[in-house]
This record gives C-alpha cells, structure tokens and sequence, in this order.
C-alpha cells in the first residue's frame, strides 16, 4: 500500500517534470533496462535512447491523466522498453533471437504508436523552427517555448523597444506558421 | 486594428490574460468577425502544439541531465560496464562484425598469398642466375606464344597443299642465292620434315642447318633437286644496328599468299629489354614469324619473331646482325665456308611497289610438321 502511494506520488512529480521524481524512476529502472538492451544485441547508448524514450512515453501517459496504477512503473517502464527495442532492432535488421521474457509485460502497443506519432510531430516542429534561421529561432524560442515576455526578449535581443520585436517575431511566427500548417496538413491527410 | 495587434490580442485571449472587459469586447469580435474566429482556432492549436513540444524539450533535457547526474555520481552503471557485462556486451555487439572480419582476413590471407607467390620478384641470389638464362627464360616465352599462335593459326587457315599435316607455320627468306634461308629457330624446331613453299605454291624440301635456339635464328637450306638457284638476292643484310622511328615493311605468310604490312621501328630493344632483338609497330599474325623486316632501303634489319599478346602492333624483330653471326658460326662447316651475304641491297631506290616485287620470289612459307 505504501509503495502504491509512493509511485502515485512520483508519477505525479514526473508529468510536472520535477528532477527528483525524474531521478528516482531513473535511478530504480535504468539498469535492468541496460541490462535487458545489451543481452540483446545492443550497446550502452541504445540503451540509454530506450530508457529515455521509456521515460518520455510514460511522462506523456501520466500527463494525459490517463495513467491508472494497473501496475508498477518497473513493469510498465520495461515493458516499454522492450517493445520499443524490438521494433529498433527490426529496423536495423539485426533482430537476431527473441528478447527474453523475464519479466510479467503490460500491453503497451497503443502508447508506443502514439509515443511514434508525437515524435514524429515534434520532429517535424524542431526541424520547422531550425529551418527559419536566426534570429527567429531564437525570437520564437525565447517567447514561446522560454515564456519570456516581449520587453525582456527585447532588451536581450538588441531591439531598440518591445514594438520591434513585436513586429519581427510576427514575421517570424507567420513563417513557421506557415510551414507547420502545411506539414499539419500533409501529416492528417496521410492518415 | 493592424495584424500585429491582432495576434497579440489574440495570444492574450488564448492565455486567459485579458481582463473581463476585454473578454467581453473579443468575444464579440470574434462572433462577428469570421477572420479573427479562425485565427483563434487555429493559434490555439499551434499554441497547443507549441507548448507541449516546448514540454518535451524541456523533459527530454532533463532526463539527459538526469542520467549524466546519476552516471558521474554512480547511481546507475551507465557507460562503466564491467566484467561479464562488458563481455557479453561486447560480443554481442561485435560478434558479427568480428565474423565479418574473420572472413575478410582469411580471404585476404589467402590473396595475398597467392599473389606474392605469383608476382614476387625473384630473390636476389635467384637474379643472378637469372640473367644468364634470361634470354632462354624470353626465347621459352616466346615459343610458347608463338605454339599458340601457330595452334590457331592451323585451325582457321585453308589446309594448306601438301598431303602432311602442318603443325608449323612461318616464313622464311633467302640469305644466299644457292638457297639457305633464315627462319625462326621456333619455326622449325619441333618439325621432322620441313617444306618451303613461295608465292607461286611451288614447294620444296629443306632441311635445317643450323638452330640458335637462345637467339630464336634457325639457318635451313632448300634441298630439293626442282629448285633452281637464283643469279643474285635482291637485298643485303644490314650489318648494324637500325634507327628508331626508321620506317620498315614486312613480307610473311600469314595465309597461303604473301602479305605486306608496314610499320616503324619503334625501340631498339626487345621484350623487357632484350638486346637480341628490337621493338617494331607493324601488323603482325601468327604466320609472320621468321618472316624479314626491310627498311626502305630494301636491306634486312631483322627477323620478326614475336608479338606481345596483350598489346596491339608490338611486334619483335631479332636484329639483323645476328644473321651475321649465325652464319659465322656456320662456316666452322667446310660445306658452307664461302657463303657470302651482301650488306647492299640492288632495289635501294626504287618504289615500295617495285622494291616488294623483286624481293616476294625470295620470302618463302616454311611449313613444318
């Protein structure tokens, strides 16, 4: 029961992406999925890019508010991971034997196919913002992702007042504006 | 209004930072105005976007952080891997690559190995012994070369008249008017029966005289009672030795019928170097051996022996002087002390045309069983 509430109290801590709740799940999982990833063809930074990917899909799920404690995070975290190896290792062609199931597994299917669709967004959004160039990457960046106000951005950016670089990160915005409606567009038309 | 402001008004709306007055004024803007409507839908969902991809920037740093944290403090085994963990990974993750090289090693070894044997300069002791069979080593060479030409030959040209079957073929010409002829010594030396035959199709039976297999020169005299002794030969043999770029024409029997070729002399070596000879650049085919080489003085400068088979028109001739010394040898032989070769040639002067006309009745096909 107190375990219970412990997890609950650390996936709360993750989808508000406070470090140490970070840092504990980290800690009390990354081995044996090291473990797992290297027993199964791969090395210390595969690793380490499926323990993260893990990480990211189980922040998104908590965040969703989707997450019910049907299982521990050890549980769900390796099942992640293996998933998401397996799929790795097909793709690279190295699939050699089936990952071993030592551990009880929870469907994760679902999550892994969205966790894919939201990288692919995010990829395209980052890909997006670094085609536009400086200084409207970091312009957009400093407003919209850093939250910084207008009169702030200004002064560090060199504007002479807020109005200029209301103006100039309008142009910017329109741009990536742009860009991203039409891959938005391409991206639910492939569906 | 301006579109700045705009987006700015609308920014602020999405965010809930308006205050209820302003609220109120926007929400009618935006029932009225359709424009203003659809650029709130669609801010909001690039709003949307943007914060969460700002999000998970945000965590994805975090976590990087996270794990060089925990790795440098020691709390996860990250990168430090030890004993049979390192093992095994390194195994697994390298057993295939390792195959992979195995095998590349392997046939590499193998290659190499067979190359070295194969092109491996002969060790120093082994070129001293070498350079004395040099010219032997060059004369097997083209012997063999010259078999195979021949091998060829037999099958694609017309059978030729007498009943024997020919196994050589080559050319050869008059070095005295009495009838002793100069062939390649390859020409002739596996032959029993050796019959000369010229471009009139008479044919008569020779027999060698004397072989110099090391300079490929065989000296065979007609010996036949139907041949009848010419006045004179029409051309000398040149003493010394001939210039590059000098030109130079060619009588053989590549086929059943005499065929002229020209060219230059394009080296005064032979095949890697050999002194004994010299490089020409004339169309030559199996048939040509022993054949002469004229200058266009019309005076023998050399015996076309062999062709290099991985090179078009490089054809080597034995250089005339050792014509010279061939039958200098020969004369030790009382039977043939007076033979007397002319280093003069009568047709020097006259046209190509008139020059090959009085010297073909001196070419002869020497063929060979």
């Amino acid at each position: 029961m107190k375990q219970e509430i412990n997890e609950q109290a650390l996936l709360q801590g993750l989808a508000r992406n406070e470090t140490k709740a970070v840092e504990t799940i980290y800690r009390e999982n990354y081995n044996s999925i090291q473990a797992l990833i290297i027993n199964n063809n791969g090395s210390a930074d595969d690793a380490k890019d499926i323990f993260q990917e893990a990480m990211i899909v189980l922040y998104e799920k908590v965040r969703s508010g989707a997450f019910e404690l049907n299982c521990q995070i050890k549980t769900y975290v390796y099942s992640v991971s293996r998933r998401l190896w397996l799929k790795r290792l097909q793709q690279l062609n190295r699939y050699s034997a089936p990952v071993e199931n030592l551990e009880s597994l929870v469907p994760v299917e679902d999550e892994i196919e969205a966790h894919e669709q939201r990288n692919l967004e995010f990829d395209m959004m980052n890909k997006a913002i670094s085609s536009l160039g400086e200084p409207c990457k970091s312009l957009l960046e400093a407003y919209y992702l850093q939250k910084r106000n207008m009169q702030d951005i200004a002064a560090s950016f060199g504007y002479t007042n807020a109005d200029n670089a209301k103006n100039q990160k309008y142009k910017c915005l329109m741009r990536l504006k742009k860009i991203f409606f039409s891959h938005y567009k391409n991206g639910t038309s492939d569906e | 209004m301006n579109d700045v402001q705009v987006l700015e008004a609308v920014e602020r709306y999405i965010r809930g930072e308006m205050n209820p007055d302003e609220r109120l004024y926007f929400e009618n803007l935006r029932k009225t105005n359709t424009e203003v409507d659809l650029l709130v839908v669609e801010h909001t969902l690039f709003m949307q976007q943007m914060n969460r991809f700002g999000e998970w920037q945000k965590f994805r740093t975090n976590l990087q952080d996270v794990h060089t944290n925990l790795t440098e403090t020691g709390k996860i085994n990250s990168a430090k891997l030890t004993g049979k963990a390192k093992v095994v990974y390194l195994w697994n993750r390298y057993k295939r690559v390792a195959a992979i090289a195995a095998t590349i090693a392997g046939v590499t070894a193998l290659t190499v190995s067979s190359l070295v044997n194969t092109f491996n300069p002969v060790p120093e002791n082994a070129k001293v012994k070498e350079l004395v069979n040099r010219v032997k080593d060059l004369d097997n060479r083209t012997r063999q070369l010259d078999t195979k030409i021949e091998n060829v030959d037999k099958k694609d040209s017309p059978k030729p008249i007498i009943a024997t079957p020919v196994r050589y073929n080559g050319t050869g010409f008059l070095i005295d008017a009495k009838g002793l002829m100069i062939t390649n010594a390859h020409v002739v030396k596996n032959s029993r029966n050796i019959f000369v035959q010229n471009n009139k199709g008479d044919q008569f039976k020779a027999i060698v005289v004397r072989l110099d297999i090391a300079r490929d020169v065989a000296i065979i005299k007609i010996d036949d009672d139907n041949f009848k002794q010419f006045p004179s030969l029409p051309y000398g043999i040149r003493k010394t030795n001939s210039e590059i770029a000098e030109p130079i024409f060619t009588l053989g029997f590549p086929r059943n019928e005499i065929v002229y070729g020209e060219g230059y002399l394009s080296a005064k070596t032979g095949y890697n170097g050999d002194t004994l000879s010299c490089q020409i650049a004339v169309a030559a085919n199996p048939g040509n051996s022993g054949g002469p080489v004229f200058n266009h003085n019309g005076e023998v400068i050399g015996i076309l022996s062999a062709k290099e088979t991985d090179a078009e028109s490089t054809v080597f001739a034995v250089q005339s002087k050792y014509i010279y010394q061939a039958l200098e040898e020969l004369k030790s032989n009382s039977l043939y002390k007076n033979i007397r070769m002319s280093p003069k040639s009568s047709v020097s002067g006259l046209s190509k045309v008139q020059q090959v006309k009085k010297i073909q009745d001196y070419v002869f096909m020497v063929k060979g069983d």
